[in-house]
């Protein structure tokens, strides 16, 4: 099950500044459990940010990011009112998106 | 000839010097580096999934009455959660005694909700795979509370002893070790690995710890409470475990917060 994410999109000097939190415990997949058994592998791949439904970033992460990782990005353009989506994809297929207006 | 000589001593002397130089610039620059990072994290904190996890537990009808916490009084009226946080510790006259934030919520899941101290205490430090309801609930209260000067109660004869017990046990040294708080947090310029420890008998050193707790620690990816804090460096101590929501950790709570009030509120933080 997919935790919270939090987002905060503003624009400002023809820039749009977004900051997204996502709830994801990102295991390495060298962690050992209380057994002594690795825990498997568990992180996002990947992360896609669209602007008014197109696509700025798609990006590819791996099991270096922290769990509960934060992300900020700048992208060129964008106006008050705009829609932003950021969606995540992890290697076991889950998927969580959200979505604001540029304040 | 002469000249160069003399010239060759002074790159001497330097050169000697050099290295006692080194260690201070590079300390500064780590410690340079160290805000550097806490600001970065404190921008974008995950703290706030927590909040986001704890207004959701608020709003839960749980236990055998089947009710939300919606109508816990928190010091400032049934439901009340805006600047609540900033204004405990206090004395609440329903209980009769001095609660922290996490002990008036454990009193109203008991009395509200009906859930026994037992089930309601089962789990109160959670892990980071798992938190626990209250550091989720905490997190959502505390943050109502933004900008909010620090106001914890000083004035009934309760909170008037809960801060003179709180003083008296930061200072009591007890223990296999024989420790005290003020052992570690008794003297400036003391450290554990990278992290300063504050001397929090003294205002200047309290006021920026209560502005900012409870907090989400990033290095082991938990959210972390005031009561676990003090839970925590009762076993660093080597003493025997603090009940939650006990006299003692709410005394020692009620001593630092008071200690440090007047702060505007700026937590849920981030902790190394």
């Amino acid at each position: 099950m997919a935790g919270p994410m939090k987002i905060r999109a503003t624009a400002a000097g023809g820039f749009t500044d977004i900051r997204v939190l996502m709830t994801h415990p990102m295991e390495t997949g060298q962690r050992k459990d209380p057994d002594g058994k690795l825990v498997p592998l568990y992180f996002i791949q990947t992360v896609t940010v669209k602007l008014n439904g197109r696509t700025v970033v798609d990006g590819q992460i791996s099991q270096g990011v922290s769990r509960n990782p934060v992300f900020s990005f700048r992208i060129k353009g964008g106006a008050r009112g705009d829609k932003v989506e950021v969606a995540w994809e992890d290697n076991t297929g889950e998927t969580s998106s959200i979505e604001a207006a540029v304040a | 000839m002469r000249a160069a000589g003399l010239l060759g001593f002074a790159f001497w002397i330097l050169a000697l010097f050099i290295p006692a130089f080194i260690p201070t610039s590079l300390a500064q620059d780590s410690k340079k580096e160290i805000q550097r990072y806490r600001q970065m994290i404190a921008e974008g904190s995950p703290a706030e999934l927590f909040e986001v996890e704890g207004e959701a537990l608020w709003k839960k009808p749980q236990g055998p009455n089947n009710v939300s916490l919606e109508k816990c009084d928190l010091g400032l009226g049934a439901g009340v959660l805006k600047g609540a946080y900033a204004r405990l510790p206090r004395y609440f006259k329903d209980a009769d005694r001095v609660m922290d934030l996490e002990t008036r919520l454990l009193h109203c899941m008991t009395t509200l909700q009906g859930r026994t101290r037992e089930s309601a205490t089962a789990r109160v430090f959670g892990s980071a795979d798992r938190p626990s309801e209250m550091e989720s609930l905490s997190a959502y209260i505390a943050a109502q509370s933004r900008g909010a000067k620090m106001a914890p109660g000083v004035s009934h004869p309760k909170e008037k002893e809960a801060y003179a017990l709180g003083r008296a046990l930061y200072f009591h040294r007890a223990g296999p070790w024989d420790f005290s708080c003020a052992s570690c947090h008794g003297e400036e310029g003391k450290r554990i690995r990278m992290q300063d420890l504050p001397v929090l008998y003294k205002p200047e050193h309290a006021r920026p710890v209560v502005a900012s707790w409870p907090a989400y620690r990033v290095s082991n990816s938990q959210f972390i409470t005031l009561q676990w804090r003090m839970n925590d460096c009762y076993r660093q101590m080597r003493m025997p475990e603090p009940n939650f929501g006990s006299e003692t950790t709410v005394a020692l709570i009620t001593f630092l917060t008071v200690t440090g009030k007047g702060e505007p509120y700026r937590g849920p933080g981030n902790k190394r």
